[in-house]
């Protein structure tokens, strides 16, 4: 415990995110396995896992880097995607389920990675609302484009792929994987909720490991101030593109661990409002704050389904629409902002010198 | 030529809607300096409205879009006085997210009351097509209708804001809101007020959306909600003449697009289209470059 106290409180809140993780899996996992969840949530697990992970990748962009982004659910389709048909292309090759899973992720993270290189040349050219607006842009881009693919595997295992149109050259014993607006009907359910955790693990890694880094400090002094960091020789567009790209990788993995764990997947699932719904998560659980994702997440997509919500049947969203502008109003109000900012000074004056901001 | 005449119709058509909900976007954003997300879905409600006092209670159309006028101006005023106005100091982080709430909370409503089902929005610009080019070219009164509104609204409101007091307190207000409120200006009845006409704009339009997409459901006013955000930005956001320009644009490059290339792509080439102007023009094509300062 001694230990503990005398690390800096950044690092301390690192360990205490790993530990909270570690334990809600120790907690979740054998019940899951001894059948003890409701079924409902049993069946959520793995997509909360790809929420969490979303929700982290894109805390990356909003809360350490700064940057809005609307179109987060675009990269999640693209690793989605690009995962599902890797992994569906693989089936023979890797019988192995958790392998073909670990694979089918490093290649949507790599899908992902590269769209995201594509896109930050013109998104980090501009600032503030604008870059909001081309984000969405490409989320809407991304959309209509993974709409009119088609994807498909011929006899030989050769991948095929065209645009707009139908396949038709698939030959004997050829099999279509992704088509078009249908999106992919029948998908090998392979994850599972220790995917999930351990991609949360590596997600948090990553994601510390850069913040806590010379890059990652880069990163924050452009977010505090722009002009200020490029005038001591930081290289703007480097760092904005590493924590963009690194962002939209982890996201394309988080959409292929979440589309391998449903039966089928559509375009139309990763659209402007999942984007939106994923920025919520961000904002209510504190930019920059990854235990607070990963809390906010899970809460927030447990939340509809809880026995609670269900007795509201269709009052649930209107109630959490009300929710989301409540907690807004309150977190913003300055009445509330000083009754907890007097807490923090006693606080800070307990421990005999200035908090630092996890 | 036909052909193109005709789809440059239709697009000037759909973009002179596109503009109407563009310029209330703008003004709002010129003034509040916050994205209202719940901007197409008081287009939603408008249209509602209207919907139920021409089909249900069979009033005259011109009564139906006047309440559906009267019924958005309250409500935006008071979206603004409860969701936005708290909210004047706080990080805009923050107001888009409560935006977003409030976008929720108009679908859900909407859906609540008035169902998920489809509804057909009754055709009441009735008349014959205008006649062009011996019959080959037909322009339709839905056209002209819109054309003549778009107009009329971008005269009306380049008159109120150039000449009237409150139009001049608005200008003021965008520019610095604490030099205007050092002037004597009202700050909260100006701000209040842009909600008022931009929610009023948002009612006509989403009438003017419904005869020419007639079917509605709680989520109608979603995607013509996005388009005119696009068409405000690619115009160059904050600017009056702007919003018009891009609204005709994005509905020009909307019909084009789906013309020729393809209906599928349309979204998508509609969006690679703002992309290559934002890159060129960074602020949209009428916008003000901003010089920073350090």
């Amino acid at each position: 415990m001694n230990k503990l106290k005398r690390l800096s409180p950044a690092t301390r809140s690192n360990y205490l995110t790993y530990l909270g993780v570690i334990l809600a899996f120790a907690i979740l996992q054998p019940m899951a396995a001894g059948g003890k969840l409701s079924p409902t949530l049993q069946g959520q697990l793995v997509p909360i896992c790809a929420y969490v992970v979303m929700t982290l990748s894109l805390n990356l962009t909003v809360g350490v880097l700064g940057e809005l982004s609307l179109g987060h659910a675009g990269f999640m389709s693209v690793g989605a995607f690009s995962g599902a048909v890797a992994a569906s292309a693989l089936q023979y090759s890797i019988p192995n389920g958790g392998l073909r899973l670990a694979v089918a992720m490093v290649i949507g993270a790599v899908f992902a990675g590269i769209v995201g290189v594509l896109i930050s040349v013109p998104v980090l050219r501009l600032n503030g609302d604008y870059l909001a607006i081309v984000t969405l842009a490409f989320g809407q881009i991304i959309k209509s484009i993974v709409e009119n693919l088609y994807v498909g595997v011929d006899g030989k295992g050769m991948l095929h792929a065209s645009f707009l149109k139908p396949l038709t050259s698939l030959g004997e014993g050829g099999r279509m994987i992704v088509n078009g607006p249908m999106g992919i009907p029948n998908i090998a359910e392979i994850s599972s909720f220790i995917a999930g955790f351990i991609l949360i693990l590596i997600t948090l890694a990553v994601i510390f490991n850069l913040v806590n880094s010379r890059a990652g400090r880069a990163i924050m002094a452009i977010r505090d101030n722009r002009i200020a960091a490029e005038s001591v020789g930081l290289n703007i567009t480097k760092y904005k593109m590493m924590a963009f790209v690194t962002s939209a990788a982890l996201a394309g993995a988080a959409g292929t661990l979440f589309a391998l764990g449903q039966p089928a997947i559509v375009a139309s699932k990763f659209d402007f409002n999942t984007s939106i719904l994923i920025l919520v998560y961000v904002v209510l659980g504190g930019q920059g704050k990854m235990w607070g994702s990963i809390i906010a997440a899970t809460f927030l997509t447990v939340l509809p389904e809880t026995p609670a919500m269900r007795g509201l049947a269709d009052y649930r969203m209107l109630v959490y629409a009300v929710v989301l502008i409540v907690v807004m109003l309150v977190t913003n109000s300055p009445a509330i902002q000083s009754f907890f900012s007097r807490f923090q000074k006693e606080a800070e004056r307990e421990n005999g010198k200035g908090g630092e901001q996890a | 030529m036909v052909i193109f005449l005709t789809r440059l119709i239709n697009g000037i058509s759909l973009g002179s809607v596109y503009a109407i909900i563009a310029l209330g976007y703008t003004m709002v954003y010129g003034i509040a300096k916050m994205l209202n997300f719940a901007h197409g879905d008081v287009i939603m409600v408008g249209a509602y409205v209207c919907f139920f006092a021409i089909s249900t209670y069979h009033l005259n159309p011109v009564v139906g879009v006047l309440l559906a006028m009267v019924v958005c101006t309250l409500l935006g005023m008071v979206i603004e006085r409860l969701a936005y106005k708290p909210l004047r100091q706080a990080p805009s982080l923050a107001v888009l997210i409560t935006a977003i709430g409030v976008s929720y909370f108009l679908q859900n409503g909407a859906q609540l009351l008035w169902g998920s089902n489809n509804k057909m929005f009754p055709a009441f610009l009735k008349g014959d097509a205008l006649q062009l080019m011996d019959g080959q070219l037909r322009v339709s009164v839905t056209t002209v209708v819109n054309v003549v509104v778009c107009v009329v609204v971008m005269l009306a409101l380049t008159w109120f804001t150039g000449q009237t007091k409150m139009g001049k307190a608005m200008r003021a207000c965008s520019e610095d809101k604490g030099a205007a409120q050092l002037m004597g200006i009202n700050v909260d009845t100006t701000i209040s007020m842009t909600f008022a006409i931009g929610s009023a704009l948002a009612a006509v339009a989403g009438v003017l959306y419904m005869s020419s997409y007639p079917i509605l459901v709680p989520t109608t006013g979603s995607m013509p909600g996005i388009k005119a955000f696009t068409a405000a930005v690619f115009g160059g956001i904050g600017s009056i003449p702007g919003a018009l320009l891009g609204g005709l644009l994005l509905g020009v490059i909307e019909i084009f697009a789906g013309g020729y290339i393809s209906t599928q792509l349309q979204n998508a080439i509609v969006f690679a289209v703002l992309i290559v102007v934002l890159l060129v023009r960074p602020t949209g094509l009428l916008g003000k470059q901003i010089r920073e300062k350090v």
